[in-house]
């Protein structure tokens, strides 16, 4: 079979992304223009101006994308899009730009969920690594624990109730004066403090084991600075980032290794943005070690969000024969596993 | 020449090609389903039941805004894959001035109306004068009601309202207009790429084009938050 080369274009949240992926798995190109800077002086995502950023950056990333790759849209096998989940407005852009780029060239048109985007970014960093594995996937937006059992096949085995744990980042941040985005800052931070320093609460939720839950660990932050105010006491910004830090890795890699455990995998992958985030990676890299069991975990630039994860889910959408129609919508709850 | 045109500014979603001085196919929905599922399907069954090799096309018009913020962003994100793909160069059209060209030929003032929420309509003032020409007497804008009919009444000319705004501030018109006016007729009265097509074929034979990479549509309004952020003094 001759090789199968995709345009990926991803506009769900903040990054405009575009990029050209061979086979699912050699990166031809990755051009991501960041929205960071604007979206700081809000000290958050606004839905509004991310979507207007996106259109206006849209065509320059896809031009760079496909100049960086030396092809052209006749060398290309299909157009590739994230449709969802992820903020509707931003998602449109990237949807509607890549249908008509896909009708105007006469090339198929592939759908791809935001999150199997992410997992697929191990696809890229491991040539060799197949399924079946237990993915982790952890961003600002998500918090996911899935079963891969083959391609395009996964299973949700738990997820967060409440906040992301990237947003559970992002609103602790906040609270210590570290500003947005809160992953990056926290883990600086916490490299000065002492992660035992403060006992925070490791959350359970109650009849689901692999779900997580931050919320209450984001309260109980506050609560405790708080507590220190209203005493005439003074807290250590760092301490607090080094002990929350050490309940949200703590959390997540309990559940990682309950799954790894339950199952029986071998293999077990990070994905998203928070698994940047050194400590996660050395807490659950340890803990794989520790059983015997293969880790994963892409580099930085493949775990934020990127349009060559897209292509790469994208190529085993392709192969299998899915294809999206010019109806395609965003779907801004888009369900992992689901097809529309 | 041929100028392949989109609106998608309002609740309408509409796809019209134009060769030439002859309308070859146009095709406007009216109902409640979002732009996204259909302005491509419609695109392309314009292609199809016209025959149309896309690569003829000389020009992408799009109804460049005012109107609803997702839905110019649908059409401009549209126009430019479309523009990218094609390598062509995309007129865009002011979406007021579009409607106002439905009533080509019209004697006196015409006034699009288009509900803009807030107690706000986007509008503009128009005239064709006796040679045909099309001057735009007031440009697109986003004001109050009161405002516009204000401008109206000064001016002591018979005007032609119509847009989704209509049925919207009707009654404020009974209430303050001081001179003589109609409303436009169904088949007249909304979007229609169509106009959106001729209105950018006269603009791209004057050299009123974009790169497909400049184009981003024209929304007349700051988003909510940097309103806000405006209000609080900061800047940038």
């Amino acid at each position: 079979m001759s090789d199968i080369r995709i345009l990926a274009i991803e506009s769900s949240c903040d990054e405009t992304a575009a990029a050209v992926v061979e086979n699912g798995r050699h990166v031809r190109s990755n051009i991501i223009s960041t929205q960071i800077p604007i979206h700081t002086l809000y000290g958050g995502v606004v839905p509004e101006i991310a979507s207007r950023k996106h259109i206006e950056r849209m065509d320059q990333v896809i031009e760079q994308a496909l100049a960086e790759a030396e092809c052209t849209l006749s060398d290309l096998d299909a157009i590739a899009v994230t449709y969802g989940p992820g903020l509707v407005g931003a998602l449109l852009c990237g949807v509607a730009e890549a249908k008509a780029i896909a009708f105007a060239a006469g090339l198929p048109l592939v759908g791809v969920h935001h999150i199997e985007g992410h997992i697929s970014a191990n696809y890229i960093e491991y040539p060799d690594l197949e399924p079946p594995f237990i993915c982790l996937v952890v961003s600002g937006g998500h918090t996911h624990l899935v079963r891969v059992s083959d391609y395009g096949s996964y299973e949700i085995l738990g997820r967060t109730v409440d906040d992301a744990a990237g947003e559970a980042f992002d609103k602790v941040a906040r609270a210590i004066g570290l500003g947005y985005p809160g992953g990056p800052k926290v883990e600086k931070k916490a490299l000065e403090g002492d992660p035992d320093a403060i006992a925070f609460p490791k959350a359970h939720v109650t009849g689901s084991d692999y779900d997580f839950s931050f919320s209450g660990l984001k309260s109980a932050v506050l609560n405790y600075m708080n507590g220190c105010k209203m005493r005439g006491e003074t807290y250590n910004e760092a301490d607090i980032a080094a002990s929350f830090q050490k309940a949200v890795v703590g959390a997540l890699t309990d559940h990682a290794v309950m799954a790894i455990e339950e199952f029986g995998v071998k293999k077990l992958a990070l994905a998203g943005g928070v698994a940047s985030n050194g400590a996660f990676r050395e807490s659950v890299r340890s803990a794989c070690e520790e059983r015997g069991v293969e880790f994963y975990c892409p580099s930085p630039i493949l775990c934020t969000d990127n349009a060559a994860m897209i292509g790469a889910a994208a190529y085993y959408e392709f192969i299998a024969g899915r294809r999206s129609g010019w109806d395609l919508n965003a779907v801004p709850a888009l369900k992992l596993g689901e097809r529309a | 020449m041929k100028i392949l045109a989109l609106d998608s500014s309002g609740l309408v979603a509409s796809v019209a090609l134009i060769a030439d001085d002859i309308l070859v196919a146009e095709y406007t929905i009216n109902y409640k389903r979002t732009h996204s599922e259909t302005l491509l399907p419609m695109l392309d069954e314009l292609k199809r039941m016209s025959n149309l090799d896309l690569e003829t096309i000389d020009a992408i018009a799009v109804a460049g805004g005012p109107g609803s913020f997702t839905g110019l962003r649908i059409g401009s994100s549209t126009a430019k894959g479309l523009a990218l793909a094609l390598d062509k160069p995309i007129v865009s059209v002011p979406t007021v001035d579009a409607l106002a060209y439905n009533l080509f030929g019209t004697k006196g003032l015409i006034c699009p109306l288009m509900d803009a929420r807030r107690m706000q309509t986007y509008t503009g003032l128009y005239r064709f004068e006796d040679d045909g020409s099309f001057t735009v007497v007031r440009e697109a804008c986003a004001v109050a009601i009161e405002e516009i009919l204000e401008d109206i009444n000064s001016r002591g000319e018979r005007v032609v309202f119509l847009g989704d705004g209509v049925p919207v501030f009707s009654e404020k018109i009974g209430e303050l207009a001081k001179v003589p006016y109609v409303f436009a007729p169904a088949h007249l009265s909304r979007q229609r790429a169509g106009a959106v097509a001729s209105l950018g074929a006269i603009y791209f034979a004057e050299g009123r084009v974009q790169k497909h990479g400049e184009h981003h549509p024209e929304y007349l309004r700051m988003s909510q938050a940097e309103r806000e952020r405006m209000e609080k003094g900061l800047t940038s």
